[in-house]
C-alpha cells in the first residue's frame, strides 16, 4: 500500500468536516473520490498531502508517518498534487513553472551561481512534459496570459513534472467541457504511464469521467466514507449514487460529531 | 540582444564620465555606485522574493561603520580587506534578522524589519565608544589593491582610483547577482514570489530560500555601504536611520523592481534629481513624495516599466 489514511478527522471550530475517514491506496490504482459540494473530498486531499494538518488520524506514506511533515517534504518524498482553485505562477513562462518543478525535482533548487538555461537536463525534462500535456506552442506565455483551462493543465502538469510516486488531483477538469475532459483524462493516463506513476488518485464530479477511468471509487459524503468500492459496485447502489450525485436534496449538514 | 547593448553603452558611459563630465558630477556618481550595489541585493528581495524590507539601512549602517570602524580604529585600510569584512560581518548578523523576518511576509515582514533597523539606529547612537554617537566614524581614505593613496589630492583620489574602483565592485556585484537571479535559485524565488502555496507542494523549501535572499541582499547592503563612506570621510547614525530604508526602497520603486536594472537606474535618477531639486526648492522631501504617489499610482513598473513594458508583478491592485 502505497498511501493509507487511519481515522481522519478534521474539525473547523465546531464544524466537522472530515469524521473518521479511513482509506487506503495500493500501487497501480486510479482511485476517484466522489460526493457532493462539502462532503469534504478537498479537506481529505488537503490532509494526504501535509497542505492542512488533521485533527486526529495519522497518515502513512511509503510505509513512514507523515504527519506533520508539510507539502514540501511530500514533494520530495514522491507525492505531488494540483489544487481544486487553479494555483498557477501568474508572471512565470509555461516552461519556467515546469522546470522548477524540474529543479526541485533534481534537488537543484539551492543551486545559486548555476546557469539554469545551460541546465540541459532541467531544459529537457520541462520541454518533455510541456509536449507531453500540449502546451509546447505556449511555452514562452506567462501563466497569467493562459485560458482557464490551460492554467488547469499547467497546474497538473506541474505535479506530473515531479515524477512522482502518487499525484493527488483535486478537479483536475473542473470548468472544463465533457469533450475536453476526456481529453485531459486521456493525457493524465498518457503521462503516468510515461513518467511511471505508481497511483492517481483525483477528486471529480462528472460520474461519467469517474466511471470510465476509476479503478475504484471512494463516496464521502458529510465527512464520511459512504462507499469504498470498485465502479460496478458503486453504480448498482442506488442510496449511494443519489446521494453522490444529488439527485436527493442534500440534507442540511450535521453540525459536530 | 538589445538589453545587452544597452548594459554595454551603460557602463561605457560610467567609465567615460570622469574624462569627459565635471568633477561635481563625477562626484556625484560614487553614491549612485554606492547605491546601485545595495539596490542590486535589495531587489533580489523585493523583486524576485517579493518581500519588501524597510529595515536594509541596518546593513548599509552596519557596512560603513566596518570600514570606519577598521581604518580609525583597527588601522587598516585596504579596501578589500573592508569589504570582505562588511559582506562578512553583514552575512553574520542578516542570519539571526532573517531567520526571524522571514517567517513573516508581507506588512509583518515589512514591520519587522523596520524594528531591526531601529534597535540597530539606537545602538550606534549609545555606544559612543564604538561609533562615535551621533557624530559617527571618521572614514580615513582607503587604500586601493595595497596601494597606498595618502598622497594624492583628495579629488584626485575620488574622481580616479576610487571612482573605477567603485566601478568593479558594482561591475562584479552585477555580474553575481545576474548569475543568481539566472539560476534555478532564481527560478524559485519567482516562484515563491508568485504563489508560496503552489511552490511548497512542487518541492521547494519556502522559508530556507527567502533566508537565503535575505542574507545575500544584506551582504549587498553591506558592501554598498561600506563604499558610501569614502567619498565623504565620515560614516554618521543617518545611514542607519530607518528614512534612509525607506530612501532605498523609494530608489528601486523609481527604477522598476520588475527588471533585473531597474533598481540601479533609479539610483541614478534618484540622486541626481535630490541633487538638482535641492539645488533649486528648499523642501525636496515634499517634490519627491509626490512623485512616488505618482509612480505608484501610474507607474508601479517604474522608469523601466517605460521600456520593457512588462506588467506589474506585485502591484497592490489587483
Ligand atoms: N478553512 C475552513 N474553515 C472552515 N470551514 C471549512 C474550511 N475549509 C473547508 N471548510 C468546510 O468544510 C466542508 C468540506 O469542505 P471541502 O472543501 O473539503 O468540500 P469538498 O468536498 O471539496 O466540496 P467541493 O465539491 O465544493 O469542492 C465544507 O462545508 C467547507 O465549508
Ligand atoms: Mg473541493
Amino acid at each position: 500500500m502505497i498511501l493509507e489514511a487511519k481515522g481522519l478527522r478534521k474539525l473547523y471550530g465546531e464544524f466537522c468536516a472530515l469524521d473518521g475517514v479511513s482509506l487506503g491506496i495500493d500501487a497501480g490504482e486510479f482511485v476517484s473520490i466522489v460526493g457532493p459540494n462539502g462532503a469534504g473530498k478537498s479537506t481529505l486531499i488537503n490532509i494526504l498531502t501535509g497542505v492542512v494538518r488533521p485533527s486526529a488520524g495519522t497518515v502513512r506514506f511509503k510505509d513512514r508517518e507523515i504527519g506533520g511533515a508539510g507539502p514540501a517534504r511530500l514533494a520530495r518524498l514522491g507525492m505531488a498534487r494540483s489544487f481544486q482553485l487553479v494555483h498557477v505562477f501568474p508572471d512565470l513562462t509555461v516552461l519556467e513553472t515546469l522546470q522548477a518543478a524540474v529543479v526541485a525535482r533534481l534537488g537543484r533548487a539551492a543551486r545559486l551561481f548555476r546557469s539554469l538555461a545551460r541546465d540541459r537536463e532541467v531544459q529537457a525534462g520541462a520541454l518533455e512534459v510541456a509536449e507531453l500535456f500540449g502546451l509546447a506552442d505556449k511555452r514562452h506565455v506567462p501563466a497569467r496570459q493562459l485560458p482557464q483551462g490551460d492554467k488547469k493543465l499547467l497546474d497538473v502538469a506541474s505535479a506530473f513534472a515531479l515524477k512522482p510516486v502518487i499525484i493527488l488531483l483535486d478537479e483536475p477538469t473542473s470548468g472544463v467541457s465533457t469533450a475536453d475532459k476526456t481529453a485531459i483524462m486521456d493525457t493524465l493516463v498518457t503521462a503516468s504511464k510515461r513518467i511511471g506513476l505508481r497511483a492517481i488518485v483525483q477528486v471529480e464530479h462528472d460520474m461519467d469521467i469517474v466511471f470510465a477511468y476509476s479503478d475504484r471509487i471512494i463516496a464521502l459524503h458529510q465527512g464520511k466514507v459512504l462507499a469504498d468500492a470498485a465502479p460496478g459496485t458503486i453504480l448498482a447502489d442506488q442510496r449511494v449514487m443519489d446521494t453522490v450525485i444529488g439527485r436527493k436534496a442534500a440534507s442540511p449538514r450535521a453540525l459536530s460529531c | 540582444m538589445k538589453g545587452g547593448l544597452a548594459v554595454a553603452l551603460g557602463a561605457g558611459a560610467i567609465a567615460a564620465a570622469p574624462l569627459v563630465a565635471s568633477t561635481y558630477h563625477v562626484l556625484l556618481m560614487l553614491p549612485f555606485m554606492a547605491y546601485a550595489v545595495v539596490l542590486l541585493g535589495l531587489n533580489l528581495l523585493f523583486g524576485y522574493a517579493g518581500l519588501v524590507s524597510f529595515g536594509h539601512a541596518l546593513f548599509i549602517g552596519l557596512g560603513a561603520y566596518t570600514g570606519a570602524f577598521l581604518t580609525t580604529h583597527a588601522k587598516i585600510r585596504s579596501l578589500e580587506v573592508i569589504l570582505l569584512a562588511a559582506a562578512a560581518l553583514g552575512a553574520l548578523v542578516a542570519v539571526p534578522v532573517a531567520a526571524l523576518c522571514v517567517r513573516y511576509v508581507k506588512i509583518y515582514f515589512g514591520m519587522l524589519t523596520l524594528a531591526f533597523g531601529m534597535v540597530f539606529y539606537t545602538f550606534v547612537l549609545k555606544f559612543y565608544r564604538l561609533t562615535g554617537g551621533d557624530e559617527g566614524l571618521p572614514f580615513l581614505r582607503p587604500s586601493l589593491l595595497g596601494q597606498s593613496l595618502d598622497a594624492m589630492p583628495k579629488t584626485d583620489y575620488l574622481v580616479g582610483p576610487y571612482y573605477y574602483y567603485s566601478l568593479a565592485v558594482l561591475g562584479l556585484a552585477a555580474l553575481g547577482m545576474w548569475r543568481i537571479v539566472h539560476s534555478p535559485f532564481g527560478l524559485c524565488l519567482k516562484t515563491i514570489r508568485d504563489n508560496p502555496a503552489k511552490a511548497e507542494t512542487l518541492g521547494i523549501g519556502v522559508t530556507r530560500h527567502r533566508f537565503y535572499a535575505f542574507v545575500i541582499s544584506a551582504v549587498y547592503a553591506a558592501v554598498g555601504g561600506a563604499l558610501l563612506g569614502p567619498p565623504t570621510g565620515n560614516v554618521d547614525p543617518t545611514l542607519a536611520y530607518w528614512t534612509h530604508s525607506g530612501n532605498i526602497v523609494f530608489m528601486t520603486l523609481l527604477g522598476g523592481f520588475t527588471s533585473f536594472f531597474g533598481p540601479v537606474v533609479g539610483a541614478f535618477v534618484f540622486i541626481y534629481l535630490q541633487n538638482w531639486v535641492m539645488s533649486v526648492v528648499p523642501y525636496w522631501r515634499l517634490i519627491f513624495g509626490a512623485m512616488l504617489a505618482v509612480i505608484v499610482i501610474l507607474a508601479p513598473d517604474g522608469l523601466m516599466g517605460f521600456v520593457t513594458r512588462r506588467r506589474p508583478a506585485l502591484a497592490g491592485r489587483t
